[in-house]
């Protein structure tokens, strides 16, 4: 086999034209947008808590399904002008997500606050095997689908030789950075988001000075369980169909990307989600598709090997 | 099972005997029903597929119950779920064989699950047919008591080949596949019949199954300007990748195999607008054998559309019951002897085995998906 494709690129060596580079970019740029909008997630509540959440693969999973249902219902009430629905369903679908990232924070990590390191990492693991398996349960193992919202392309170039994006990948592109905009804007500008930073830096501190500092982990998990809504919602636009395990495999992108990007850091996770997108398109449109993941987690090691807390994170401070 | 050695084995073969012995006196004083496993995938991706072979299994079932079960016996069916994982289905296969000690197996669906339970079910003496296991491997490993009803992917992957190549006369072939052994394996035979006619694929590459985004891949096919693209895997991964495909503008013809015979099809595509102008081989229609009619009739009725696996499944009961009526009883070598000996009659027709466990006659053909969202027999 490894002949053959040895002979493949002899054979047929890729034309590295301009519009295919500009298209793989796009291609790597608009999945790279919904593994940074996850990732966000990832880095919120370890910055904060110090915990790897490994539910929240889960949470995007449920916001998929949790989108379907506000489309539905967005139709039975006659809801039918496309941008209104879009606006509507990512609101419906973001404000149900953070209320389950809310509950489960609630139900599995905050009994647990006090207990070891290990112990609110494995309730997340079972967290994550009790949501899968309440989805399957309640909706069915067979994957479920919408239908397109907008189907319009935007082509630049003429003939065969065009790069194209579609109006739905503009709208994850767009929406992924004004929710991230946003996002940063609250974290930096609100009295919330300055309670926030107070918590990451020093708990303790924080719950001395008057911050509730149980309320404020709670809104981090809503939040985070809120972006990945937003990405959920816009993939299921997209994509149109999930099931209940498309949450493992993007989980673990994002995962990487926010490692990537330095745990712990927003701007990180954004980068972190983009590069990792575009290094699979890159890899996978001009080398091989095969070992696409295997280059991407190539990247992540060697970027640990060298900035061994990201690309943006900080590195860790021994406390004395 | 690596720990068994082969002194071990002997003794397991008279504890066996001793047991299949007592069952057999259990059998004649109170006349226990015939337990037969049904395996495959019940829960997760792929689960459509294990409906259909539990669907055919049932109905058959309540049928040869009917007319008064097999020697005497009724039929009981044990579903098991391998959620079509290799690890799952090994530990599946040992329940059925253990706890629940069911006489005979149906299944699996994907082929890899279906080689790696199948040591479990030739281990006990168990006779095992899959309905829906298409790679040559199944039965090239020498196991005497494994039949399948459904054909080899050889011979799918050639009809496929002579397609691409004579009908569609496509020159830049792309073999894309999902890294499985039936996805694999199917896109491997597919391109070896391509390569004797002629024809070298233009890129061979893998997807990862679970992922959703093949829009890098997409870009690169239209880059090599390939004018057909054959998938070898399962909905899952065809229906948005087809759908990419066209999106990009891409209209390359798409070929796949049966690991899309079912519905799930389109709506993994998002639509009739997309799944539209498909090809795919799969075994003639078997609802329009006049032999099933009155059975495809009561599933219809039922509101269920027989369609893919699942009087592929029907069948496999049929033989199974056919066998061990022959065989007097549900012993694995005997009951594998008489079925390699002998013709059954089944709602697929006629159909008799070769000494590997195939059938002696399949008939792939090529389906086109339509404008409907429903598949279509070409002419």
């Amino acid at each position: 086999m490894d002949r053959n494709r040895v002979s493949n690129h002899t054979t047929a060596p890729l034309p590295m034209d301009l519009h295919i580079a500009a298209q793989q970019l796009i291609n790597g740029w608009v999945l790279g947008s919904v593994y940074g909008l996850i990732a966000v997630g990832y880095t919120m509540v370890y910055g904060i808590i110090g915990m790897i959440n490994f539910a929240h693969g889960e949470v995007y999973m449920l916001s998929a399904y949790l989108t379907a249902i506000a489309l539905a219902l967005l139709a039975a009430l006659g809801v039918s002008s496309a941008g209104w629905v879009i606006v509507l369903v990512l609101a419906l679908t973001v404000l149900f997500t953070a209320l389950w990232g809310w509950a489960i924070e609630r139900v599995a990590y905050r009994p647990l606050r006090a207990a070891n390191r290990l112990a609110p990492l494995i309730s997340a693991i079972g967290v994550s095997l009790a949501l899968q398996n309440y989805v399957r349960l309640a909706q069915g193992a067979r994957s479920q689908g919408v239908p397109a919202l907008l189907d319009g392309t935007l082509r630049l170039g003429d003939g065969e030789n065009f790069v194209q994006i579609t109006h739905q990948q503009i709208l994850i592109v767009v929406v992924a950075f004004a929710s991230m905009a946003l996002l940063a804007w609250v974290v930096q500008r609100t009295a919330l988001g300055r309670a926030c930073r107070a918590t990451q830096q020093d708990p303790l501190m924080a719950q001395l000075l008057g911050v509730d500092v149980d309320r404020i982990i709670a809104v981090v998990f809503a939040l985070g369980a809120g972006m990945a809504a937003v990405a959920g919602t816009l993939v299921t636009l997209n994509y149109g169909s999930f099931d209940f395990s498309i949450g493992f495999v993007t989980g673990i992108k994002a995962f990487t990307a926010a490692v990537l990007g330095g745990i712990g850091s927003l701007p990180g996770a954004m980068l972190g989600g983009i590069l990792l997108g575009l290094a699979e398109s890159l890899f996978s449109g001009f080398v091989n598709t095969d070992y696409k993941d295997v280059f991407a987690f190539s990247v992540l090691i060697l970027t640990l090997v060298f900035r061994p807390s990201g690309l943006l994170g900080r590195p860790e401070v021994e406390k004395v | 099972m690596a720990t068994v050695g082969g002194g071990e084995t002997g003794w397991r073969g008279v504890g066996l005997a001793v047991l299949t012995a007592w069952m057999a006196w259990g059998t004649a004083a109170a006349a226990e029903p015939l337990r037969i496993g049904i395996a495959g995938p019940m829960t997760g991706a792929y689960a459509p597929f294990g409906e259909q072979f539990w669907r055919g299994a049932s109905m058959a079932a309540q049928d040869i119950n009917a007319s008064g079960g097999v020697n005497g016996r009724l039929i009981e069916l044990i579903k098991a779920d391998d959620a079509c994982e290799p690890k799952q289905a090994v530990a599946v296969a040992s329940r059925l064989v253990d706890s629940d000690k069911v006489d005979l197996v149906v299944g699996h669906f994907c082929s890899s699950t279906t080689i790696a339970a199948s040591s479990a079910y030739a281990d006990a003496g168990m006779m095992q047919i899959t309905p829906g296991s298409t790679n040559p491997k199944v039965t090239e490993s020498q196991i005497p008591t494994i039949f399948r009803t459904c054909g080899r992917d050889d011979q799918q992957g050639s009809v496929a080949a002579e397609f691409i190549v004579k009908k569609l006369q496509a020159k830049a072939v792309a073999v894309i596949h999902d890294k499985d052994t039936y996805g694999q394996g199917l896109a491997d035979a597919m391109r070896h019949r391509m390569g004797q006619l002629g024809v070298k694929e233009v890129i061979y590459e893998g997807i990862t199954r679970g992922e959703k985004d093949f829009n890098a891949l997409v870009t690169k096919l239209k880059s090599l300007k390939v004018d057909a693209v054959y998938f070898g895997g399962l909905h899952n991964e065809a229906g948005p990748f087809v759908r990419q495909m066209r999106e990009q503008g891409l209209t390359a013809a798409f070929i796949s195999g049966d690991g899309i015979v079912s519905n799930q099809f389109v709506l993994d595509a998002g639509g009739p607008q997309f799944a539209k102008g498909v090809y795919m081989t799969f075994g003639a229609d078997p609802r329009k054998i006049s032999a099933g009619k009155s059975v495809v009739d009561r599933f219809r009725k039922e509101g269920y559309e027989p369609e893919g696996y699942t009087l592929y499944s029907y069948v496999a009961l049929q033989a199974i019951a056919a066998a061990v009526k022959g065989a007097g009883g549900p012993d694995g070598a005997k009951a594998s002897a008489w079925l390699k000996a002998n013709t059954v009659q089944t709602v697929m027709g006629s159909k008799s085995w070769d000494a590997k466990g195939d059938l002696k006659d399949t008939d792939y053909v090529m389906y086109r998906w339509g404008s409907d969202g429903q598949y279509a027999q070409m002419e």
